[in-house]
């Protein structure tokens, strides 16, 4: 640990609707040092999407300075961003957003078709490696219309994980998901957590983020409270669940 | 992105759509296949007419009088005297680009026999007629040069003749027939060269030797044409010239003036016909790539189509890495395959189809490369033009959009 993931510095984002500027974010500061578990809360409108859009390089802050891995993200092009998306980052959605009539390893494949320097061999061994990290590894071949919500959303990070990316990017990545599969994700996020890999959750459900090691709090714009959790096992919440439910 | 990779993704999205993607492709075919067809039944029916050009001697060269000016009046080009046995002579012996010469001079008359008869038109010409004319006989025999030397009353018929002579199925080989108040002893029939191309019945057709026609029937000395053969199609240009410079030798005609003749060559007959069938084949053509137009109207319109409705499928490539570059050739890939198959199966189409026609209209199957070439070319170019533009649209869409596009 100690190394420095995201570092952003006084973030300013601002949008024009009509005669009038939104002010997503205003000015916004904090880093996520690798190997954190970060949860990133708020209601909507707090500037949580705003500020996921920007550390997922598909945004720029219109002020402000934003680090990733140690590149700053401000000077990059389009092509350059696109790069940084495709090696330094790993998208999970609410939605899952998996291709439809594609199988599940072809899914989780897909992040390395647009990175020429792994060979269709390695691009294979690499998915079905992820697919086992999540374990699907007796999906491979399915479609996603044949998985369960929980199961899609694993194929989802699979594909996140592919490409070994310095840093995941969750947004309300159980929002689809009940109770207990919720807890199912979770605690395959905080088994990777375990492993090492930095996470950023976005979500709007405190029970959620409790699982995380640290909760960043949004409202209109800035930050409200940043503090370290009370690390909850979610496995364990899961077993309980279950119990209760007996 | 490597291109087979593209080409995978491209054909995977296709065939989720598969009656989608045959209905787009349906433009292209119906497209590719009329051109094809059209280009290949132009080119067919230019063959089949050099074939019937061909038939009637395509290396033959006509040298006619030129048309007389009598008075300010023109008379016509018969009326000329201005070849003769002389011109003929020197013809047969001082070339050496011309294979055979004859003589034709005609007159027309009733032919009787029994009591049938029919309007003839009796030509006098030399043995080597036929080798110009490509007329080959059926049964009997040819008159000689010995015929020619005695004026000696026989003659050679058509198949129009004896059908309408002999409608008893006599033999008409040594049959003796009355042209006007002359008889003359049929001894040989030609076999039948049906109708030439504009339409003349080629077998309504009686040969004599040239002198017999000159002094029994005409009573005159000169010719009313001759015809020669070139020794090969190729030199029937030379031995044009070769006969203009004897002739007007012989015609004594300065230099600077004008000839007393014409000369016509096959070759000459044969481009203009052939130019009346190419513009025509270039017309349908023009007609057929219309279609083409639209075939491409209906890519670019799917694309669109398929570009709306995959906007998260984009927003997602584009989360995960994809350059703009990357999401554009997706797309321009779909449009091109689309159309490219289309066009491969519009060839084959179009093939079969010109196949079927000129079958139908007995003319010669030619399979034009350039055409299937030039459809092929056409095809690609249809693809990436029509598909250019809901590819931009699509390489074009902010990421942050496109993944929360419902």
């Amino acid at each position: 640990m100690g190394n420095e993931i995201l570092k952003i510095t006084d973030l300013k984002r601002i949008f024009r609707v009509g005669n009038e500027d939104v002010h997503a974010l205003n000015g916004v500061s904090f880093s996520v040092m690798e190997g954190e578990f970060v949860s990133i809360m708020g209601t909507s409108g707090s500037g949580k999407s705003t500020l996921l859009n920007i550390l997922g390089c598909l945004d720029r802050p219109t002020s402000g300075d934003y680090c990733i891995d140690g590149v700053s993200v401000n000077t990059l092009s389009k092509r350059e961003l696109s790069t940084m998306r495709n090696r330094k980052i790993g998208f999970v959605f609410q939605n899952y957003n998996l291709l439809a009539r594609t199988t599940a390893i072809e899914n989780v494949e897909l992040p390395l078709m647009y990175n020429s320097e792994v060979s269709a061999k390695e691009r294979r061994e690499r998915a079905v490696e992820a697919l086992k990290a999540v374990g699907l590894e007796n999906r491979m071949q399915h479609l996603p219309n044949q998985l369960s919500g929980g199961q899609q959303q694993r194929v989802a990070i699979a594909r996140a994980l592919v490409n070994d990316p310095v840093i995941l990017l969750a947004d309300e990545a159980t929002g689809n998901l009940d109770t207990r599969t919720s807890y199912e994700i979770m605690s395959l996020f905080q088994d990777l957590h375990d492993k090492g890999k930095t996470i950023a959750f976005v979500t709007h459900e405190p029970d959620i983020a409790v699982f995380t090691t640290r909760t960043i709090k949004l409202r209109d714009g800035n930050i409200i409270e940043d503090s370290l959790v009370e690390t909850q096992s979610a496995a364990k919440a899961l077993q309980e669940y279950k119990e209760f439910k007996i | 992105m490597n291109v087979l990779n593209l080409v995978k993704i491209a054909i995977k999205a296709l065939l989720r759509n598969k009656s989608r993607a045959f209905l787009t492709m349906l433009g292209i075919i119906i497209g590719i296949a009329s051109v094809i067809a059209m280009v290949s039944l132009g080119q067919s029916s230019t063959l089949s007419v050099r074939e019937q050009l061909s038939g009637m001697g395509s290396n033959m060269i006509m040298v006619m009088p030129a048309r007389q000016m009598r008075g300010g009046v023109n008379m016509g080009n018969s009326s000329a005297k201005s070849l003769d046995m002389k011109d003929l002579r020197a013809l047969e012996q001082n070339t050496r680009y011309v294979a055979h010469v004859s003589p034709s001079v005609s007159t027309g008359a009733q032919l009787v026999f029994g009591s049938n008869n029919h309007p003839g038109q009796i030509q006098g010409v030399s043995p080597s007629y036929l080798d110009i004319r490509m007329y080959k006989l059926e049964s009997g025999i040819m008159f000689t040069e010995e015929d020619v030397k005695t004026y000696n009353k026989v003659c050679v018929v058509g198949k129009t003749v004896v059908d309408n002579l002999f409608t008893n199925g006599e033999n008409p080989i040594g049959q003796v027939v009355r042209f006007g108040s002359i008889p003359m002893k049929i001894i040989g029939v030609l076999e039948s060269k049906g109708q030439n191309q504009m339409g003349q019945d080629q077998d309504d057709i009686v040969l004599a030797p040239y002198t017999t026609v000159q002094k029994r029937f005409m009573a005159i000395t000169h010719f009313n044409m001759l015809f020669a053969s070139a020794t090969s199609e190729e030199e029937s240009e030379l031995a044009a010239t070769e006969i203009t410079y004897i002739l007007r030798a012989n015609h004594k005609i300065a230099e600077g003036e004008e000839d007393d003749f014409d000369i016509r060559t096959q070759e000459e007959l044969l481009s203009t016909m052939s130019s009346v069938t190419q513009m025509l084949t270039m017309l349908l053509a023009a007609i057929a790539s219309i279609s083409l137009i639209v075939g491409g109207i209906g890519i670019m319109n799917i694309m669109y189509v398929t570009v709306t409705e995959r906007t998260k499928e984009i927003g997602l490539r584009m989360a995960i890495g994809a350059q703009n570059r990357d999401i554009m050739l997706q797309f321009l890939s779909e449009s091109v395959i689309l159309s490219l198959i289309g066009g491969v199966i519009g060839i084959i189409l179009g093939l079969i189809l010109s196949y079927a026609l000129s079958h139908i209209l007995s003319w010669p199957y030619v399979v034009s490369q350039t055409a299937i070439l030039v459809s092929f070319l056409v095809c690609a170019a249809t693809g990436i033009f029509f598909g250019w533009y809901p590819a931009k649209k699509a390489a074009n869409m902010d990421p942050i959009a496109a993944l929360r596009y419902e």
